[in-house]
């Protein structure tokens, strides 16, 4: 029985061997020594041949035995060290992942846009289209269908641009309406759009005033609409532009192209503010448009997008938003 | 216009216990903003007396002249004090501010010694008590109008508070004491007492033949009167009271002629205008002004007339610039004892272009512009004859009337159409009591039409959404309740709006920052940046806000790289810029149009002739690159922006709009003539892109090799529903292909052979490696193909052969050779 204790040495002295080695070199060597081909193991494994039939049966079941469980320390003891350099190796990759990664700047849409796309998409939740037209527009889609007829004292209200010649009767857009004439000559109602754009005054560039601006307009025009639908269209659309605690007022005004008409008022940071103008569409100017006022009656109100963004965002002054700036644009990104 | 509130209560019983900001609340609901609230004589504090001067010693020892006033303050002794003004003499009433009274500002009398005497209080000027800001020296009252030591606070009323309000255009009648003292009696529902009512028109008796009065041009006044005075006293002194209500109104008192016309015109809304009779020569006309070229105005200035220009006239001359100035020739002077007064019913337009053409908004032409009640003629010319009469000692001699007040025309009212149109519950009752409460008649013709006749003063009141406009803020627009719309369907943003968002969040994401510039242009900058054709012909404006920029733009580069210049001047070093918005070249030229009636829809013909005359206005996006487009740091060296940058960014907006396009070069201006290509869409330019040229930038100050492109959104083709390809999962086959080309050859043009050449199997091709040190003006371009069969593995010697055939058509194509390895 010298054999199998042999064996039993062989195995014990393979097993301390290969858990003693701490690296991968270390258990190359040990398997080599305990498992290899030159191993004690190897050796009596091979001379299993010059037994006799019977023996060989036996000893070889041993044998393998004795090998397989070689083997299955080498495999534990393997990934242990494998897991081991690994990790070890991650640990070596560690790099200062706070260093700056970007190479270039901060890239950021203009807050006008942001706010035109922001307004948009509320009305086109609302059941809005959004319709736009030219810049340079007749002066006939500006004033007169507008009900603003020649030398009526609104039309001195607003400094206007003119291009030569001035036979061709074009003007830079004091407002957005035309747009709203335009989607009325064009349309059948009902009709159910905000109109934003770029438009145009001859005032100086201060503080608060900028000869180029842009407005915002929203024009409804089907059957039954009343002041009432013009109200509930404001008092949401303020509450979407200043938060949930934004109150409206209407105050009676002025202007040629509603009848009534009224002032926008909205209650933001503890005082009002003079938001916009609106009113019920002027039956003159259905006509104008071939709009049948006995069937259709319709609402109109118009905002300033700098005004909007200046009370909401606390800009003081108008230099920032026309002037082209980067860092003004940079801090709001490309949503506000 | 500014109301004091003392004058309003004389028409409005408002209760003393009203507070000033519940009176100007009320203004606002009923549609007048109050811009401001003026508390005059809050500061003071008493006693302020009346003195009169006793004695005047001058003072001559100091570097200024100095007096030493003995006053009667009505204490039985004289009281002394030490003045520095000297436009008062012996016997004038002055305003005295007693020691322990406060002025405004804080300022505190007190017994004081100066100019070695001991100064008992001070004379005052109308600045320092607050009644008015451009009056020099002391205040001196009107002889005999109170006694020494009367209460000058009281006296002067110098305690008031004075409601400055916009008046919108469409409310003449407001732009006076009797329309907004109607308007705030019914904002606040107390009584209103019309002072036109108490005039009594038909109690002035004519007593001889005064100045006649013809229209030659009716459709400039409807309706005229001239009263003409005489024995009017020229020293006669306007009275304090009155002196006061105008100065609270914010004019200046003049003489009494005049303030009693300004007067007049502040209480009714009429103006009025005094001529010197005398100066006149036979009688007055109404006249446009034709052959007659200068007229010299009251405030001196000689004024070239243009024929249409609406004057008043006499036989020989023109007197006035009607309803705007009167002239200088026959103002009314200090000699004046014979006064034509002239009240008018202007027609709003002819003023308003008189009042536009000289430049000239005067307190008169600001009311007959938008429209005076056209029973006023009468009424206010009667009401100033009266006060010359009675402050003036005048006389009536005859009074002159042509044409006749034209009154606006009764509205058919359908009651209910005030519910319908604003969406409130208001009963026919109330319709009817604020119709009546605005000064409308209302008469039930039956159940569903009313004739509702608007009153006089109220010429902008046409049509049945008018009324309702009255009714509505009578009843406060806080009781319209707030509904929401029926909802429709949106459609949604256009193609052409989603990708126009789309191309401006690519953009910011690829690190661009998008301003917005004035499309203004120089014609200097036409010149710097180069431009011809289109983009030289823009639109001039022919009355822009600098005469620099009288141009329309014709693109966006100049903006931007004005803009990149002024971000380098506040410290900027790298960055991209970019701009969306139109641009606006003359190309067709402009075509004249004549602006339809809007009575009724203009015709089809007419409405295309109106949208045809608006010129095309594409939409371009446009960016520019400065400086770094990577920064140096610790991964090693910055990388500067260069002209791929542009390209790149160029093809990043087409991809984004899925567009397939080609590139070629190009010379365009403003880039670099050897550094700027063009992108084909369709084969139609829809973009350039490239490095600038330097003289541009250098004009602009910005570092070397700034690049830039535009994308003419406008140009490109609507997007189409893209149609899904089919994925093949069969192997790749890879080639490499060197070729030795003309150094001049463009690389897009070999890529475009190589790709005919190689067939329908190639899946793509990479251009890996340029190499231009081989001498002898070539170039090797090296690209990788990538062939894949959607059915089978390709065998080698496919790939082989299709290879051979992409060089074979690059060489035929463009010259290359191919390199064998």
């Amino acid at each position: 029985m010298t054999f199998e204790s042999d064996l039993l040495t062989w195995v014990s002295q393979a097993k301390s061997a290969i858990s003693a080695a701490v690296n991968l070199e270390q258990l190359k060597l040990a398997r080599l020594a305990h498992a290899g081909d030159k191993s004690p193991i190897a050796l009596a494994s091979r001379s299993l041949g010059s037994m006799d039939p019977q023996d060989r049966a036996t000893f070889g079941k041993i044998i393998g035995d004795a090998r397989a469980q070689v083997a299955a320390i080498v495999s534990e003891r393997t990934s242990v060290l494998e897991e081991e350099r690994d990790a070890r190796v991650l640990l070596d990759e560690i790099v200062d992942i706070t260093l700056p990664a970007s190479r270039s700047q901060r890239g950021a849409l203009h807050p006008i846009t942001i706010l035109k796309n922001e307004i948009s998409d509320f009305f086109i939740a609302q059941g809005y289209g959004v319709a736009e037209g030219p810049e340079l527009e007749a002066e006939w889609l500006n004033f007169d269908a507008l009900n603003i007829p020649a030398d009526h004292p609104a039309r001195t209200m607003q400094d206007t641009f003119f291009v030569e010649p001035l036979d061709a009767r074009l003007v830079l857009r004091t407002h957005t309406s035309p747009v709203q004439i335009r989607t009325m000559l064009e349309n059948e109602p009902p009709i159910y759009v905000i109109c934003p754009g770029r438009t145009f005054r001859a005032d100086e560039l201060d503080a608060t005033h900028t000869p180029v601006f842009h407005q915002v307009e929203g024009l409804v025009v089907d059957k039954g609409i009343t002041m009432a639908h013009l109200k509930g269209t404001l008092d949401l659309f303020a509450r979407k532009m200043f938060g949930d605690e934004a109150i409206t007022r209407l105050r009676p005004s002025f202007f040629p192209f509603t009848e009534p008409s009224a002032e926008v008022d909205v209650f933001f940071n503890g005082r009002w503010i003079e938001w916009g103008g609106c009113g019920m569409v002027n039956p003159k100017v259905l006509t104008a448009c071939g709009v049948d006022t006995d069937i259709f009656s319709g609402f109109a109100f118009g905002m300033g997008l700098e005004r909007t963004l200046m009370v909401r965002h606390g800009i003081s002054d108008m230099h920032d938003i026309v002037e082209g700036d980067i860092r003004f644009s940079q801090a709001f990104g490309v949503g506000l | 216009m500014r109301a004091p509130l003392s004058w309003l209560r004389e028409y409005a019983a408002i209760s003393d216990d009203v507070k000033p900001q519940e009176i100007a609340d009320a203004f606002v609901r009923v549609g007048f903003e109050v811009e401001e609230i003026e508390h005059q004589g809050a500061e003071i504090v008493g006693p302020l007396v009346v003195g009169k001067v006793l004695s005047v010693d001058e003072i001559t020892e100091f570097k200024k002249p100095i007096r030493w006033v003995g006053l009667d303050c009505g204490e039985g002794s004289s009281r002394f004090v030490v003045c520095g003004a000297t436009n008062f003499a012996v016997d004038d009433l002055v305003v005295v501010a007693l020691p322990g009274s406060t002025l405004p500002g804080g300022f505190a009398i007190a017994q004081r010694e100066t100019y070695g005497k001991t100064s008992n209080g001070m004379i005052c000027s109308s600045k320092e008590i607050g009644l008015g800001q451009d009056h020099d020296g002391i205040l001196v009252l009107p002889k005999d109008c109170a006694v020494p030591g009367a209460d000058a606070i009281a006296l002067l009323e110098v305690c008031d508070v004075v409601f400055d309000i916009a008046v919108n255009p469409d409310r003449g009648y407001a732009l006076s004491l009797r329309g907004l003292a109607r308007e705030i009696s019914s904002a606040l529902d107390v009584e209103y007492q019309d002072p036109a009512s108490t005039v009594d028109v038909d109690a002035l008796a004519a007593s001889g033949k005064g100045v006649g009065i013809s229209i030659d041009d009716a459709s400039a006044v409807s309706v005229i009167y001239i009263r003409t005075l005489e024995s009017f006293n020229p020293n006669a002194l306007t009275p304090l009271w009155m002196r006061r209500r105008i100065e609270k109104c914010g004019m200046r008192s003049i003489s009494l002629a005049v303030d009693i016309t300004n007067y007049v015109m502040l209480e009714l809304g009429q103006p009025l205008h005094a001529f010197d009779r005398s100066k006149v020569v036979g009688d007055l006309h109404i006249r446009r002004a034709g052959t007659t070229t200068m007229l010299k105005t009251l405030d001196g200035q000689e004024r070239p007339l243009s024929p249409d220009d609406l004057l008043v006239a006499d036989d020989l001359h023109a007197l006035a610039l009607a309803g705007t100035m009167g002239g200088a020739s026959s103002e009314v002077t200090a000699q004046t004892t014979s006064i034509a007064l002239e009240a008018a019913r202007f027609d709003p337009v002819s003023i308003a272009r008189n009042s536009r053409s000289h430049r000239l908004s005067s307190e008169a032409s600001r009311r007959l512009e938008r429209g005076v009640d056209p029973s006023l003629a009468k009424i206010a010319s009667a009401r100033a004859s009266f006060l010359m009469m009675e402050l003036g000692g005048a006389k009536h001699v005859d009074s002159q009337v042509a044409g006749e007040p034209v009154f606006s025309p009764s509205i058919e009212l359908d009651p209910y159409f005030v519910c319908a149109l604003t969406g409130a519950h208001i009963t026919n009752d109330v319709v009817a009591e604020k119709l009546r409460l605005v000064g409308c008649d209302v008469l039930e013709v039956d159940g569903n039409t009313w004739r509702v006749d608007p009153p006089t003063w109220r010429s902008d009141l046409f049509g049945p959404a008018d009324l309702v406009e009255e009714v509505a803020r009578m009843v406060g627009y806080d009781s319209i309740p707030s509904h929401l719309p029926p909802h429709p369907v949106s459609p949604g943003l256009t193609d052409v709006q989603m990708r126009r968002r789309v191309v401006a969040t690519l953009l910011a994401d690829r690190g661009m920052v998008e301003i917005q510039t004035y499309p203004f242009l120089a014609q200097s900058t036409i010149d710097v940046m180069g431009y011809r054709g289109d983009r030289a012909q823009s639109f001039r404006l022919a009355n822009p806000m600098s005469e620099d920029f009288p141009l329309l733009r014709s693109h966006l580069i100049p903006g931007l790289l004005e803009a990149a210049q002024r971000n380098i001047g506040r410290g900027a070093k790298n960055f991209g810029l970019f701009e969306m918005g139109s641009v606006f070249r003359n190309i067709h030229g402009l075509i004249a149009i004549e602006n339809p009636p809007i009575t009724e829809r203009p015709s089809e013909r007419i409405i295309e002739k109106i949208y045809n005359g608006v010129p095309d206005q594409p939409i371009h996006v446009g960016g520019v690159f400065v400086g770094l487009a990577e920064r140096e740091d610790w991964r090693g060296k910055g990388r500067s922006y260069d002209w791929s940058d542009a390209v790149t960014a160029a093809q990043a907006v087409l991809a984004t709009c899925n567009m397939e396009w080609t590139v070629s070069r190009s010379d365009l201006a403003p880039w670099h003539p050897g550094r700027c290509a063009e992108l084909l869409v369709e084969g139609v330019v829809v973009a350039h892109a490239g490095e600038l040229h330097p003289r541009v930038v250098a004009h602009f100050g910005l570092p070397e090799r700034a690049c830039a492109f535009v994308v003419n959104l406008s140009a490109l083709p609507q997007r189409e529903i893209v149609r899904a390809s089919f994925i093949a999962t069969m192997p790749v086959a890879v080639q490499d292909i060197a070729l030795i080309v003309d150094s001049t050859v463009a690389a897009a043009n070999v890529e475009a052979a190589l790709r005919s050449g190689a067939g329908p199997l190639l899946e793509s091709i990479h251009l890996f490696d340029r190499y231009d040190q081989i001498g002898e003006g070539k170039v090797s371009l090296a690209f990788t193909l990538v062939f894949r069969a959607p059915d089978r593995t390709l065998t080698g010697a496919e790939v082989s052969q299709m290879r051979e055939a992409a060089g074979i058509a690059a060489t035929e194509v463009t010259g290359a050779i191919v390199r064998t390895a």
